[in-house]
């Protein structure tokens, strides 16, 4: 079931495949031999990239393959320990991002990383705003913004503050300033995360006048039918080394997968892509966990969910859906407007630790930002949630502490010096599970994961999928989030699907594809208005309504 | 695959072991270095008296900086402690009438208001740190002269007297009491359940709501006892300067405390506390002063000194918290 | 990521940009939003009209003119130190060391009128100002320590510096009688009409210069500053080099008007000018406020103090203090309640 290290990985060797196609240009950026440690983590071996003017060069691979390191080494925030980096040929050695960006290297990322506050203008045109005699000209920049964005799909009053518009627009505004800055090397790290079908396309299209124009373009993502329709060539990444470079079109998907992942093919084909077993659970029983109509001004609107026990639940959904929302509020770490929430039943007191006492628990989408408490033991961390089972009288049971703590360093293999050692010392999948550890020392009988999974290494990875089905098929009722779709239809019994806060379809039994998923999404009408009657000064459209059917 | 613990002891960085260790102990080398400094200029410093006049000193500024480090412990700030000693210094005389013990008492429980304020501000309202106690620096201090008058009024009475002023066992008795408070604050950091819960709020506030944590009870908490140990401060100073001076007392107390506790390594972003530390930072700056003073170094060099030592304190501290 | 579909074919191709629309308002505010966030932004400006036009009603002898000009001339220059302390602020920082910039700007002007006349007055306590802000700027942006704790050590020491070069307090230097630097601080207008055109190229700096607009960005969010190539290290040292400056300027234009240099001013000047930011809608934690925002915070500061002063002056100093801190409270609290209801970080 879940795979250990005796599997021959296919292709272990990087093979540079010969690009098809007549003499083919220099790469506008090259690395060559890079390699990049953290303390005691060697991140990058060995390192050989390369992308060409008008080509669009897939970089995949799993978490932990380094590929975010690359991009960091190649986008001046990390220094190469070893190795080159070459920009058209001429090596280079980036201070920083600006510098990167200033040489022409463009980057979009996951998370919209603009400033919120201030308008889509200004936003679009920060650093480098039109100026008549030394001011900024306001007027030139919100007309150019208007124009800019119109081409993006986004017609919007560009005064409006960024956070305003939905993570889809956001998105579009931050590819948009992206673009804008002269590159030559545009690196797009899962930039369709928050995108809906129609905007991808939007951005496809982007895309595609970018390479008649001549500009490199390397494309992260784990959408491997978005690889396909639009790169050209990729590049596998495994254990912080390259395993195969490509065209696009001579790798097919399985050969890809199993690239990735260190498997056999025929184990792909079998077993599937994640540590989860095959065989459905089975669900019983009354519900352990029920949400009804779960409302929250501009964030969830009207979300229904049930868990019950032995199952395990997938909320399906884009960047900005509310997955994460549903869960906090299931939680109670989410003020409501309005709505319900039974556990076991009965309702509960809106308060994180009345959830956990009446058996919820849940673990965090950001473990560095939500999860661990860095400066804290292993053993503090994992006992947080549960001090006021083991505190008598004011004072900490170490002797019923330490009992709990070596249960579950066992059970889950966390590796650590100590129980003692600071948790911020430790390993993505480790920390993770120190916070698995802290959610099952409570006894719960709900589990509410938010992307277990996210930013851990493979090996990790598998077993933190594995005692997930345990724990199901131990009765426990689990709801699963994932941005991953292959642990969220592979893990999940059944998958809600969110968009825009509300609930929009249910996959169940064979229905439960990535195409079902897709499908549902695409589908879904356009959201009626979130926030009640929006005000805008503008009385013009800021809202597309228009259906593409795909 | 599965990875190792990413940070495996490192044997061979010696420059960057040093360098931990002085961040860790460098306040009590400094503490000798000062004590040995000034026996060699003048050998009447290492001698009892001299001690108990600096322990004098210390004490207070060292029981409101425990307070403090409390406080800073959950990324917050207290600047009003020295508000606080004033309003519990003038509610003494007010209530002296009815006997000694009850006026403390009254103080004391002034200054657990004015910390329950400052708490629900912070905690409740979500009002900055920095804010509501810089509003209650200021109103509070004006309160407290209000209810006593401009000047200064005297307070003779024993029992306050004997507190301020007289020895147990050649210790005074005020070293014993924040020997006391040192050792509670101490297991309760270490030993309880709140101690925990104070350390993982300053740590990561989001984590510790989400793990069911009361987050609002502990910030609420941790300024009342930060009103209630400025309050014993203000008790000693009655009793051992003979008066109450609302107008006076406590005047810059706020960075006396501050200052104890960044050079005594626990840091300003919360989440750690080093509670010997802040005692040894107390000390320290104490010893500075003393000093500063023997040499007649003028006060106004000596508040530069003090400005580049807390500078020195902060800048070695960081990257230290490994965040 | 799917796995079991071995075919690779490309989708139809697609239409371009215009024909695929973006979806795009999931998250517009509501009207009480709106408001709240208007509220919030001009709070300070409304409010001054509401207590301006109540204090004309009901507080005898304050719609005098007499009485306007000396709240404005009184405040003329102090307001300089809300309007450095805003852009400091806006970047999510503080500057504690306003206050005794302030005073050690007066006495090196006082002093340097005696010793090499108008040039020197203006310039010593201009480099001087700005040198502390290098360093201060220095040991926040690349050092990375605290504003608080820095700026807090930058008062101490200047007031230090400050009781030094004037013989510990005791020696206050006097502007030499006829010299040319009074000039600046003189008459009934100029201090007001000084400050008013300070205030000015300050808004024009903030809201049409790429430099306002840095400190937005850093204010709002520092890490998509620096991802998006501003230079955020050398924008906070120069906000801090900027925020003592004006602050030494102020006080240098105050000891040409007091024609002194007085060593014991300036003592708190920096918690009025936090709290004139505050009230007038800048955020603490920065990103978002406005220099209109600041002016009204100062005016309303200034007329509660004159209010306050006249009313309840026989009740002792103490009773304004009280009453000032209890209303930087109250204000306080209601601009969080605001913010809070506007969801903003």
């Amino acid at each position: 079931m879940v795979q250990g290290q005796g599997a021959q990985p296919v292709a272990a060797e990087p093979t540079a495949a010969p690009p098809g196609g007549p003499a083919a240009p220099t790469p506008v950026l090259e690395v060559t031999g890079v390699h990049k440690s953290f303390t005691g983590v060697h991140a990058l071996r060995d390192i050989d990239f390369a992308v060409r003017p008008g080509e669009v060069h897939a970089l995949i691979g799993e978490n932990g393959a380094g590929k975010s390191t690359l991009i960091k080494v190649m986008t001046g925030v990390y220094e190469p320990d070893e190795g080159e980096v070459r920009l058209r040929g001429e090596p280079v050695a980036f201070a920083s991002p600006l510098a990167a960006q200033e040489a022409g290297i463009s980057t979009i990322y996951q998370e919209v990383n603009l400033v919120p506050m201030m308008s889509v203008a200004r936003n679009l045109f920060l650093g480098r705003e039109p100026r008549r005699y030394g001011l900024i000209d306001s007027t030139r920049m919100k007309r150019e913004a208007r124009e800019i964005l119109r081409d993006y799909g986004v017609d919007v009053n560009p005064s409006r503050p960024l956070r305003s518009l939905g993570l889809g627009a956001q998105q579009m505004v931050a590819i948009a300033r992206a673009v804008q800055i002269e590159a030559r090397v545009v690196i797009m790290d899962e930039p369709t995360s928050s995108l809906e079908a129609r905007e991808v396309e939007t951005l496809f299209g982007v895309i595609r006048r970018l390479r008649d124009q001549g500009i490199a373009i390397v494309y992260v993502s784990h959408r491997l039918d978005e690889l396909y329709e639009i790169c050209d060539r990729v590049t596998v990444m495994r254990d912080g080394a390259v395993v195969r470079v490509d065209d696009m079109s001579a790798v097919d998907r399985i050969t890809l997968v199993s690239l990735m992942l260190g498997r056999e093919i025929g184990d792909v084909r079998k077993h599937g892509a994640t540590g989860f077993a095959d065989a459905a659970h089975r669900a019983e029983g009354a519900p352990v966990v029920a949400a009804r109509d779960l409302r929250r001004r501009h964030q969830l609107d009207g979300v229904s969910v049930e868990i019950r026990p032995g199952e395990v639940v997938g909320l399906g959904g884009l960047l900005g859906s509310g997955r994460s929302e549903t869960a906090k509020a299931i939680m109670g770490a989410l003020p409501l407007d309005g709505g319900t929430v039974e556990v076991g039943g009965s309702s509960t007191r809106r308060t994180v630790a009345a959830s956990i006492r009446a058996g919820v628990v849940m673990l965090p989408e950001d473990r560095k930002l939500e999860g661990i408490v860095p400066s804290l033991s292993v053993r503090e961390n994992i006992v947080l949630a549960a001090l006021p089972r083991i505190t008598r009288g004011g004072l900490v049971d170490r002797a019923k502490q330490d009992e709990i703590v070596d249960y579950f360093m066992k059970r889950l293999r966390i590796k650590a010096s100590s129980p003692d050692q600071r948790v911020s010392e430790l390993s993505g999948g480790n920390q993770q599970k120190v916070l698995l550890a802290r959610c099952l020392c409570l006894d719960p009988k709900a589990l509410l994961l938010d992307e277990p999974t996210r930013g851990i290494d493979v090996g990790a990875k598998a077993e933190v999928q594995g005692v997930i089905n345990e724990l199901a098929a131990q009765g426990l009722g689990v709801l699963l989030i994932s941005s991953e779709l292959d642990e969220l239809i592979e893990g999940s019994d059944r998958v809600v699907v969110l968009k825009d806060g509300r609930v929009v379809g249910e996959l169940t039994g064979a229905d439960v594809t990535q195409d079902t998923l897709m499908t549902t999404l695409a589908e879904a009408p356009p959201e009626p208005d979130l926030a009640g009657a929006p005000v805008d000064a503008v009385p013009d459209l800021d809202r597309t309504e228009e259906e593409t059917h795909d | 695959m599965t990875d190792v613990a990413v940070r495996p002891a490192p044997a061979a960085l010696d420059r960057t072991r040093v360098v931990g260790w002085l961040q860790d102990y460098g306040v009590y080398v400094a503490i000798v270095v000062l004590i040995v400094i000034n026996t060699a200029i003048k050998p009447s410093f290492f001698s009892l008296d001299n001690f108990r006049v600096q322990a004098f000193q210390v004490v207070p500024v060292l029981i409101v900086a425990l307070g403090m480090a409390l406080v800073i412990t959950t990324e917050g700030i207290d600047l009003s402690v020295g508000a606080v000693i004033a309003l519990s210094s003038a509610v003494i005389p007010l209530y002296l009438g009815y006997g000694a013990w009850l006026s403390i008492v009254v103080a004391l429980v002034a200054g657990c208001v004015s910390g329950l304020l400052a708490g629900l501000m912070v905690a409740v309202a979500n009002v900055q740190p920095i804010i509501a106690t810089l509003a209650l620096m200021i109103g509070v201090r004006g309160f407290a002269v209000i209810v006593n008058g401009a000047s200064a009024k005297s307070v003779t009475d024993e029992t306050i007297g004997a507190l301020g002023l007289d020895s147990w066992l050649g210790v005074p008795q005020e070293v014993w009491v924040a020997v006391v408070i040192v050792l509670i604050v101490g297991f309760v950091v270490r030993r309880t359940a709140f101690g925990r819960r104070l350390t993982a709020i300053g740590d990561n506030r989001a984590a510790s709501a989400l793990a069911g944590l009361p987050v609002k009870r502990v910030l609420v908490t941790v300024y009342v006892i930060s009103g209630l140990f400025a309050a014993v401060a203000g008790v000693f100073l009655v009793g051992h300067g003979g008066y109450a001076d609302p107008s006076n007392y406590g005047l810059n107390y706020e960075l006396s405390a501050i200052t104890a506790v960044v050079v005594g390594g626990t840091p300003l972003t919360g989440g750690r506390i080093k509670v010997l530390g802040t005692v040894a930072g107390a000390v320290f700056m104490q010893l500075v002063a003393a000093t500063l003073i023997q040499n007649n170094v003028k006060n106004s060099y000596s508040q530069m000194v003090e400005a580049v030592i807390i500078i020195a304190a902060v800048y070695a501290a960081r990257g230290r918290s490994g965040r | 990521m799917s796995t079991l579909n071995p075919t690779g074919a490309a989708g139809p191709t697609t239409p371009t940009a215009p024909d695929a629309g973006v979806n795009v308002d999931v998250t517009g505010e509501t009207r009480l939003e709106r408001i709240t966030g208007i509220a919030q932004q001009q709070g300070g400006l409304v409010s001054l009209v509401i207590v301006f036009v109540a204090a004309c009603a009901f507080s005898e002898g304050f719609a005098d003119s007499g009485n306007f000009q000396s709240i404005l001339v009184g405040n003329a220059y102090t307001s300089l130190l809300a309007l450095g302390m805003t852009f400091v602020i806006l970047t999510g920082g503080i500057d504690l060391s306003v206050g005794s910039m302030f005073a050690l700007g007066g006495v090196l002007a006082a002093w340097g009128a005696g010793h090499g006349g108008i040039v020197v007055a203006v310039l010593l306590p201009l480099v001087v100002a700005g040198l502390f802000g290098l360093l201060q700027g220095a040991l926040i942006a690349k050092a990375r320590l605290a504003p608080f704790i820095v700026t807090l050590a930058g008062m101490l020491f200047a007031r230090g510096l400050l009781q030094a070069i004037s013989a510990e307090g005791t020696n206050t230097y006097l502007v030499p009688k006829g010299s040319p630097f009074l000039w600046l601080g003189d008459g009934t207008w100029r201090p007001v009409i000084t400050a008013v055109v300070l205030f000015v190229l300050g808004g024009i700096l903030l809201m049409r210069t790429r430099f306002g607009q840095a400190l937005f960005a850093i204010g709002g969010s520092e890490n998509a500053a620096l991802l998006m190539g501003l230079p955020v290290a050398r924008t906070k040292v120069l906000v801090y080099v900027l925020s003592a400056t004006i602050a030494g300027a102020a006080g240098m234009l105050n000891a040409s008007r007091l024609q002194s240099g007085v060593t014991n001013i300036g003592l708190g000047y920096e918690l009025t000018a936090i709290a004139a930011v505050i009230i007038g809608g800048t955020l603490l934690t920065g990103g978002a406020g406005s220099i209109v925002g600041t002016a009204a915070g100062v005016l309303l500061l200034a007329v509660i103090q004159n209010l306050i002063g006249v009313h309840l002056s026989q009740y002792g100093s103490s009773a304004s203090d009280l009453a000032n801190g209890l209303f930087l409270a109250v204000v306080v609290l209601i601009q969080t309640t605001l913010t809070r209801v506007r969801r903003l970080p």
